[in-house]
């Protein structure tokens, strides 16, 4: 909380009479427009993996990671826009998993938007998780942004259709990492022709905001922290001036600038993945960018998760990091570099040996 | 190998703390044999900050002024009217009462080893036992002083208190200020240190003899499926079971889950229009409860209070930082339950992480009180109130 807590403490410090009603990291809400009322932000909660045991019982742990981070984003003052769920509320696709995520998100005061994540598809192919939290992609505008949601986790019909004798199986080989019998994710011709369609209608000086599962580069294939025809998605954001990318699926903190493109991703509330670096039995391209995450103290057992608010600034995104036990983070584009930075961990002098040991 | 090298550490330890320890009326000042009844057996040395050493004048003069009653608003109220000697230097109450029956909404911790903590209240708000001191005086339901000039006014004109603070800090008159007051008094509770219980001599002795059969088994508990030691630390040389932390163990917050999102933002709000955080948190009982919250502002401080010591436990009852617990077997329970109590309450959401159901039997937790009840140190094991553990 420390970069928060500063932040705040400064702005209370000068901001007098205008500090009451105002309290929690409301100094790191930035100007977005000219407009005052066009300033906003939203709260990002992801990958919860909500897990069921038999009966009413479900992992104490991942249930514990999610309803902290709803009670924490209910605390959020002024009040987000809206949240944004980053996919993977359930670890196996079941319904019994997707209506218990479902109760401890119904926590939330706020209007929320799922992603779509692969363990909540590959059971049923997304047609519970339809009924519960609507189309599997779709787009909106909000205060002059425009806002895109994929579901980037699909992948070549073969594999889904044709090689498994139950859902159950295809589910759980989807699940795994390192897995031989895997597939990689891709967004799928199907919504790209959607998404080349959605994009004609907007101008190319609206800032865009895609949300996907997996990231829309590549970076790990073995962990499919990558999606087959991220090229093409990225080639279609092309034309406009300022495009943002937020992902989960990787539960750590990565951040790229492909071109026009920036990338970030979130955490989740579930547990930490290591940085593809640290293992590398293949090749992997994390991006030179990412300063990463100091290693998780095991005493703590929700360290190296967490979730994040996300301030729209100038049509680039800001990401605020709320890591439970461990210091916040920020990651805000810098408008003269032109790319995301980590506002406290840039300089190599700077770094932690945590951060060295993943 | 283990035996001999706490022998020597033993020694070590009476060295380094012998300021301390000499000023201790009672049988430690004059056992001939000191190493065999070292009463700091099981604990590190005392730390003591250079700018205020241990001196047994200084020790005295603390000893004064803690029991000093004058230092309230209606010459009622001393330190040790809530840290009686006589009660493992607590209340032996739920929460504090102050001058004309106020009271707080915390339960008053022992001074006992409260030399190693490595902060101060039950949230850390104060980094020392100087700081800490200086503020119950000036608490509106505890001494209930304006400010501090009224004790100012009787140290410096008192013949007595006169010719101690000149004798310990060269000062009188205007020179004779609050940091004096607060230096003695820490230098007093610095000397309150207890360690050689049963536990040490089984533990850091070898004295298989020391711990009764249940004792031991409580001890396994207390060191495998009851997860205590996890925070309750014990060192391979020594045992303060404490890790100075804070955490939300579901005490207080509980009763008050719907409101915290209003409350978090009332106390900012009311802090930064300059509020103190020691009288908003002792004389509101639903701020009290966000805990450490209150002087970090993090969400991870929510409702979590330090990891009290459990040395002379027994002693201290009732428990946790609102005294809402009134034996050690209902805390057992509570833990038991996996931070809350009763069974099937609802779990706060910002519990911290390693607070989760137990499933101890009922002979587990019997077994594991019974470990506790070891943990008096024998310069008080004859002084332990009705109150105490069953």
């Amino acid at each position: 909380m420390n970069s928060i807590n500063h932040s705040r403490r400064n702005f209370l410090k000068t901001g007098g009479a205008l500090a009451l009603g105002s309290t929690l990291p409301v100094s790191l809400v930035e100007l977005a427009f000219a407009e005052p009322s066009q300033n906003f932000t939203f709260a990002y909660i992801s990958d919860a993996h909500i897990q069921h045991i038999k009966g009413n019982r479900f992992v104490r742990n991942w249930d514990r990671g999610l309803i902290r981070a709803v009670a924490e984003a209910n605390l959020l003052t002024p009040k987000p826009d809206f949240v944004m769920f980053g996919g993977d509320l359930a670890q196996l696709g079941s319904q019994a998993e997707l209506d218990h995520g479902a109760e401890i998100m119904s926590a939330l005061s706020h209007k929320v938007h799922y992603v779509m994540g692969e363990h909540d598809y590959y059971l049923d192919l997304g047609a519970y998780w339809e009924k519960l939290f609507g189309p599997q992609y779709h787009s909106f505008d909000h205060k002059g942004v425009h806002f895109i949601v994929l579901n980037s986790i699909r992948t070549y019909d073969d594999w889904t259709y044709k090689r498994w004798p139950t859902a159950e199986q295809r589910m759980i080989e989807m699940a795994g990492l390192d897995n031989p019998n895997g597939s990689p994710f891709m967004v799928g011709e199907e919504q790209r022709k959607w998404l080349k369609a959605d994009l004609d209608k907007v101008a190319v000086t609206t800032p865009i905001v895609v949300f996907s599962h997996s990231p829309l580069q590549k970076i790990y294939k073995g962990w499919n922290f990558w999606t087959e025809d991220a090229e093409q998605i990225q080639t279609l954001l092309k034309p406009f001036k300022k495009v943002s990318v937020i992902y989960g699926h990787v539960h750590q903190i990565q951040y790229n600038q492909i071109g026009n493109i920036s990338f970030n991703s979130v955490m989740a509330t579930a547990w930490p993945w290591p940085y593809p670096a640290s293992y590398a039995q293949a090749e992997q391209y994390l991006p030179k960018l990412t300063v990463p995450m100091n290693r998780a103290d095991p005493f703590f057992e929700r360290d190296a998760t967490g979730w994040q608010f996300i301030n729209i600034a100038n049509g680039n995104v800001d990401l605020n990091f709320t890591l439970y036990n461990n210091a916040s983070r920020v990651v805000r584009f810098d408008n003269a570099k032109k790319h995301p930075e980590d506002k406290d961990y840039q300089p190599e002098s700077t770094r932690i040996d945590p951060q060295r040991h993943y | 190998m283990r035996h001999l090298f706490l022998l020597t550490l033993g020694v070590a330890v009476f060295g380094c703390s012998q300021a301390a320890f000499s000023q201790q009326s009672g049988p430690a000042n004059t056992d001939p044999t000191p190493a065999i009844s070292n009463n700091l057996l099981g604990l590190p040395p005392v730390p003591v900050p250079a700018n205020n050493p241990q001196t047994p004048a200084k020790i005295a003069l603390g000893d004064k002024l803690f029991h000093d009653k004058r230092f309230s608003i209606d010459g009622t109220i001393s330190c040790s009217s809530c840290h009686d000697a006589g009660k493992g230097f607590t209340d032996n109450l739920p929460v504090s009462v102050g001058h004309g029956g106020l009271t707080g909404t915390r339960n008053a911790p022992t001074v006992i080893n409260a030399a190693f903590s490595k902060s101060q209240f039950w949230d850390g708000r104060e980094p020392d036992l100087e700081g800490q001191s200086k503020q119950p005086f000036v608490n509106p339901v505890e001494a209930g002083l304006a400010n501090h000039q009224p004790i100012l006014d009787i140290v410096r004109s008192d013949p007595e208190y006169k010719a101690a603070f000149t004798e310990v800090f060269k000062v009188s008159g205007q020179q004779l200020i609050m940091d004096h007051v607060s230096k003695a008094i820490a230098s007093f509770e610095r000397s309150i240190v207890a360690g050689n219980s049963p536990f040490d001599r089984y533990y850091f002795k070898g004295d298989q003899t020391a711990l009764t059969e249940q004792q031991q088994r409580g001890f396994q508990v207390f060191l495998a499926q009851g997860r205590c030691v996890s925070c309750h630390t014990i060192e391979q040389d020594h045992a303060l079971f404490t890790d100075s932390r804070f955490y939300n163990i579901g005490v207080g917050i509980n009763a008050i889950q719907q409101d915290v999102p209003r409350l978090a933002q009332a106390f900012l709000e009311a802090k930064a229009r300059g509020g103190d955080v020691d009288q908003m948190v002792l004389t509101d009982k639903k701020s009290s409860e966000l805990g450490r919250f209150a002087v970090t502002d993090g969400f991870n401080d929510l409702g979590a209070f330090k990891t009290p010591t459990l040395r002379n436990i027994a002693l201290t009852a009732p428990y946790m930082h609102d005294g809402s617990l009134k034996t050690l077997k209902e805390v057992v329970t509570h833990y038991n339950n996996g931070g809350v109590t009763p069974v099937g309450a609802q779990v706060n959401a910002f519990l911290s992480g390693g607070i989760r159901p137990l499933n101890l039997t009922d002979a587990q937790i019997n077994d594991l009180v019974a470990f506790m009840e070891a943990l008096t140190s024998e310069q008080y094991a004859k002084s332990r109130p009705a109150t105490g553990a069953q």
